[in-house]
């Protein structure tokens, strides 16, 4: 099973390949499509998927590994 | 000439001609291919090409031929040469006007080519039709809405796939994985242009291809002679995917309006499938076609920026004029579909529609499902 999750700047992971989403109990998530938005900044009305509401609320952030300033 | 059983898949019942050019042309296409009158463009010298019936009507009827063709017309018309240079005449006289409206396009900042078309979008400050469809709009006034957008939904995503075959490499990739999905991973029930065909049947209205042709205004066949000029020609590549990346961008948070409007109006799960399908589909394809598909292509061929903005600025453009046009007619108590019968008048006013402000702008834009 290969899958890929990539963080897109100010917007969603997006996850391709070879996936499964569940709950918590196991229960499948259908995904709908072969490559998915996961929303990453917490205000979809979809959640687990984006709807494109991060746009709305000028979330921001990276699209690599955040690192925290040193204090 | 292949007749279909059809309705439902083409080809397209031959439109009313709207003017003296796509009259002769109307008249042409009935009988075996021939040679046009070869001044017959010189009706569009210094016509405004965007509001003009018969120019946008012309251009349509050519363009079809390539798409899903006539009924009842020879498809050897699609490369008769007279029909070809008169296409060319009027498609000239169109792009001068759509460049003109798209305006110039800023300079790329160190090859971010997701975040100038973020701004494109952003910067899109159009009359609020989603907002209007959500909360106001009757149900005859959604049927309208409805009736203009199949033109396009029936045949949803067939312009941008013009692009493959000229593109190669990531550009290419990530187009094949929007359109994957706009044909519903190859099942027939999850297409998109039949998830429409579905919303027009809850509405009572017809599924037939190109069944309200006769009905819409020119500035409602300019937005799709955009993409069909566009994907036809592959000089306008980068355009193409411009254009598209400009739909998907503005397409998941009006989707939503229309989905609620749909409620409001009492329709049920079936009717607003294609709008919800879409909230949720095109907030995947957004960052695909700004990211992977724009960023792809530009970085593979860095002289097509401007091009993509420009296929961007003039998606949003004529969607703004559509959504002008649209309002306006509602807010005057007509009609925003052509009078039945020949002959009626119909001009455009574009000037100053109604404005969203600042902040509402990203969750009031028009909107195309894609
Ligand atoms: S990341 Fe898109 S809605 Fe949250
Ligand atoms: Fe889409
Ligand atoms: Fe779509």
């Amino acid at each position: 099973m290969t899958s890929t999750i990539t963080p897109y700047e100010d917007g969603p992971l997006i996850v391709r390949g070879d996936f499964e989403l569940r709950t918590p109990d196991g229960t499948p998530i259908a995904p709908g499509r072969a490559t998915i938005a996961l929303c990453r900044c917490g205000r979809s009305a979809i959640k687990p998927f984006c709807d494109g509401t991060h746009k709305v609320i000028n979330f921001r952030a990276g699209a690599d590994r955040d690192t925290p300033k040193p204090r | 000439m292949v007749e279909s059983g059809d309705r439902r898949y083409g080809p397209a019942p031959l439109p009313q001609p709207r003017g003296p050019v796509s009259a002769a042309l109307h008249d042409a296409l009935t009988s075996a291919p021939h040679d046009l009158p070869a001044d017959l463009a010189s009706e569009f010298d210094g016509v405004d090409p965007i509001d003009n019936e018969d120019l946008q009507l012309t251009l349509f009827l050519c363009y079809e031929l390539h798409y899903r063709g006539w009924r009842g017309v020879d498809d050897r018309w699609e490369w008769q040469p007279s029909l070809i240079a008169l296409r060319s005449r009027a498609e000239a006289v169109f792009e001068v006007a759509v460049r003109a409206l798209a305006g110039p396009q800023p300079p790329l900042l160190d090859g971010r080519m997701a975040s100038a078309l973020a701004a494109a979008v952003a910067a899109d400050d159009g009359p609020a039709l989603s907002a209007y469809l959500q909360q106001r709009a009757t149900h005859e006034q959604f049927r309208e809405f409805v009736m203009h957008r199949s033109i396009y939904h029936l045949r949803e995503a067939d312009p941008h796939s013009w692009a493959l075959p000229r593109l190669g490499g990531p550009a290419k990739a990530a187009l094949v994985e929007i359109q994957v999905d706009e044909y519903g991973g190859g099942r027939l029930d999850r297409m998109h242009a039949e998830l429409f065909r579905v919303t027009l049947e809850r509405l009572g209205l017809d599924n037939g291809y190109g069944a309200y042709l006769d009905a819409v205004p020119a500035v409602t066949l300019a937005g799709n002679n955009l993409m069909s000029l566009f994907g036809l020609h592959r000089r306008l590549r980068g355009a193409l995917l411009g254009h598209l990346a400009a739909y998907e961008m503005t397409s998941s948070l009006p989707n939503r309006r229309y989905g609620r409007g749909l409620r409001r109006l009492g329709l049920d799960k079936a009717a607003t499938r294609f709008y919800d399908e879409h909230v949720e589909a095109d907030a995947v394809h957004e960052q695909i076609a700004a990211h992977d598909m724009c960023g792809g292509l530009v970085r593979v061929e860095p002289h097509l920026a401007a091009d993509v903005l420009f296929g961007a600025s003039a998606a949003l453009a004529l969607d703004r004029l559509f959504a002008a046009w649209t309002l306006d007619s509602w807010q005057a108590g007509r009609s925003s579909l052509r009078p039945r019968g020949p002959g009626a008048p119909i001009t455009l006013h574009v000037d100053e529609p109604h404005r969203a402000t600042g902040s509402e702008t990203a969750s009031l834009m028009t909107g195309l499902a894609c």
